[in-house]
């Protein structure tokens, strides 16, 4: 159904053919980010043909959001409360969702092997990989959370703050699952070690991102837990990629 | 010998402790062993196997 | 020089045989420091002036926690070097230790929590360091489940490998990150799980344990470590001997 891995081999032939154009000039770093560029441009192309695939974390993340409640209290008070944490265990459980689609088709067609293969830098690949899928879930989560805190209880100035925690937190939540979603390549039914392997890696973001809303809605000052929660997602930038990389050429073993 | 059995009336926190500490060393080293023993066994049995080829 | 005795702990043949020799050298040591450890804990230390005799169980739990962390660590150093010098033998250790790790963090939480209940009436409090340790063992879960996902034991070992590398890099920051959680929230920290005020006689058989359990994890190590070298091995010709005997 999807077809194999010549669109990808093209995309990546394309930058290489760039790359030798501009001749002695050309950097091998200049490839890798043309290559990743076009990486990204694929993916995000690919995700908005399967709109519907797009939006179940999104529903997933307004269903779980619902069920509290439900189960608790419909006390607004009761709820602002909770607010911040079930917001945040909402984004956590929808972004492993998601998870599973970063490399399941691209694996499955070849295309990852192509990217191994190409001569392109993993790395930077899979760092465009990584941000397509941001793009593509924990963008759209960010700009989600706002409506889901309302319906807690929130108050309508805490909705920037909370929309910028959720946004660099789901930077970080992407880059660590990336490792996860790797290591357990072709895997059938590889969700629930995905969320083993990804959960106790993304307390620390769960712990700052939750801080973060937590005082946005108490209206006190979010800067100290946004600041480490913006530390916590430059090291993923930094450090997720190549390990992402190194587990795609173990899996591909 | 009753006072120690019942270690300052926390007999009910200390014995258990000290039965699941000593229930994990003990078998920690019955797994051990037996894992040895089952890729000797396995190892063995890839010997034979590969023997008996030609 | 010293390269030699690098390149012979990668090779399996000597790494098996050398393992078989060595374990008595741990095992029996380890048995007497850890039953001259219990006789001096329970019998020769006095009661503490603040917990009485429930004290005692730091004798098993500090032992049980030191291990989680030791094997972890060991865990990933053998991970590590598995991985960047593509060695079987590094790779066969890390394997070792993943079920006595998770095994004895197990045993941390237990006594941890039989040591709270009794000393500040809970049994389960979410400080840093009960926390941290319950985060371990799910470290320890994800790392044995990743082997167990993988057929292959090359492609399982070079996977877990950069897991465990992946997840003692992360170790620490998870451990911040909880310690600052656990201060904002202001929680009494009810469960000081600090070793009491140490008299002499209270001190040396917890040193005696812990040095006691040290060389039962070699020794353990050095068994299991043998059965896996063996897995990871297929040319024939130092099996044959070996493992007729």
């Amino acid at each position: 159904m999807s077809t194999p891995g010549a669109p990808a081999a093209a995309t990546l032939a394309s930058a290489a053919t760039a790359d030798a154009d501009a001749g002695a000039g050309a950097t091998p770093v200049a490839g890798a980010i043309d290559a990743a560029r076009l990486a990204l441009l694929r993916d995000l192309k690919l995700a908005f043909r399967k709109r519907g695939q797009l939006v179940q974390p999104l529903a997933f993340f307004a269903l779980v959001t619902m069920l509290f409640p439900l189960a608790v209290s419909p006390e607004l008070s009761r709820l602002r409360e909770m607010a911040p944490g079930v917001i945040w265990v909402a984004a956590l459980l929808a972004s492993l969702l998601a998870l599973e689609f970063l490399f399941r088709d691209d694996a499955y067609d070849g295309t990852l092997e192509q990217y191994a293969l190409s001569g392109q830098s993993l790395t930077w690949l899979m760092f465009a990989k990584t941000a397509a899928h941001w793009l593509l879930t924990g963008l759209p989560l960010a700009l989600m959370a706002p409506l889901a805190a309302l319906s807690l209880g929130a108050p309508l100035a805490s909705l920037t703050g909370i929309v910028g925690s959720v946004a660099v937190g789901s930077v970080a939540l992407s880059l660590i699952g990336s490792i996860g979603a790797a290591l357990t390549l072709g895997m059938k039914r590889s969700g629930a070690l995905l969320s083993l392997l990804t959960l106790p890696l993304s307390l620390p973001v769960l712990i700052y991102g939750a801080r973060a809303t937590q005082l946005a809605i108490s209206g006190g000052p979010l800067l100290a837990p946004l600041e480490l929660l913006g530390a916590l997602a430059v090291l993923g930038v930094t450090l997720a990629p190549l390990a992402a990389a190194a587990a795609v050429r173990i899996s591909l073993e | 010998m009753r006072q120690f059995l019942d270690m300052g009336g926390y007999a009910a926190f200390v014995w258990p402790a000290y039965l699941v500490t000593l229930t994990v060393v003990v078998l920690n080293i019955v797994w051990a062993r037996r894992a040895l023993e089952r890729s000797r066994a396995a190892a063995r049995r890839r010997l034979d196997a590969r023997g008996e080829q030609p | 020089m010293t390269w030699t005795w690098f390149h012979r702990l990668a090779s399996p043949p000597y790494v098996y045989a050398l393992a078989a020799r060595l374990t008595p050298w741990f095992a029996w040591p380890a048995a007497l420091l850890i039953v001259a450890g219990l006789w001096g804990g329970l019998v020769l230390a006095p009661p503490d002036y603040q917990q009485g005799d429930g004290f005692r169980i730091i004798y098993v739990h500090a032992p049980s926690a030191w291990m989680s962390l030791m094997v972890y660590t060991t865990m990933a150093v053998a991970a590590a070097v598995g991985l960047i010098w593509r060695i079987k033998v590094a790779h066969a250790v890390a394997a070792s230790c993943a079920p006595i790790g998770a095994s004895f963090t197990f045993a941390a939480l237990v006594t941890g929590a039989l040591w709270g209940e009794p000393m500040w009436g809970t049994y389960w409090e979410w400080d840093p360091r009960l926390t941290s340790e319950l985060i371990l063992l799910f470290l320890y879960l994800g790392y044995m489940g990743l082997r167990a996902g993988i057929e292959d034991t090359q492609r399982a070992d070079r996977a877990s490998a950069l897991l465990a590398v992946v997840g003692v890099v992360n170790v620490p920051i998870i451990h911040y990150s909880v310690t600052w959680w656990n201060s904002l929230h202001q929680a009494p920290s009810v469960m000081r799980l600090d070793k009491p005020a140490i008299a002499p006689a209270m001190l040396l058989p917890l040193l005696s344990m812990l040095l006691g359990f040290t060389l039962y994890f070699v020794a353990l190590l050095l068994v299991r470590l043998r059965g896996e070298v063996l897995a990871r091995e297929r040319s024939a010709s130092w099996i044959r001997e070996a493992v007729s005997a």
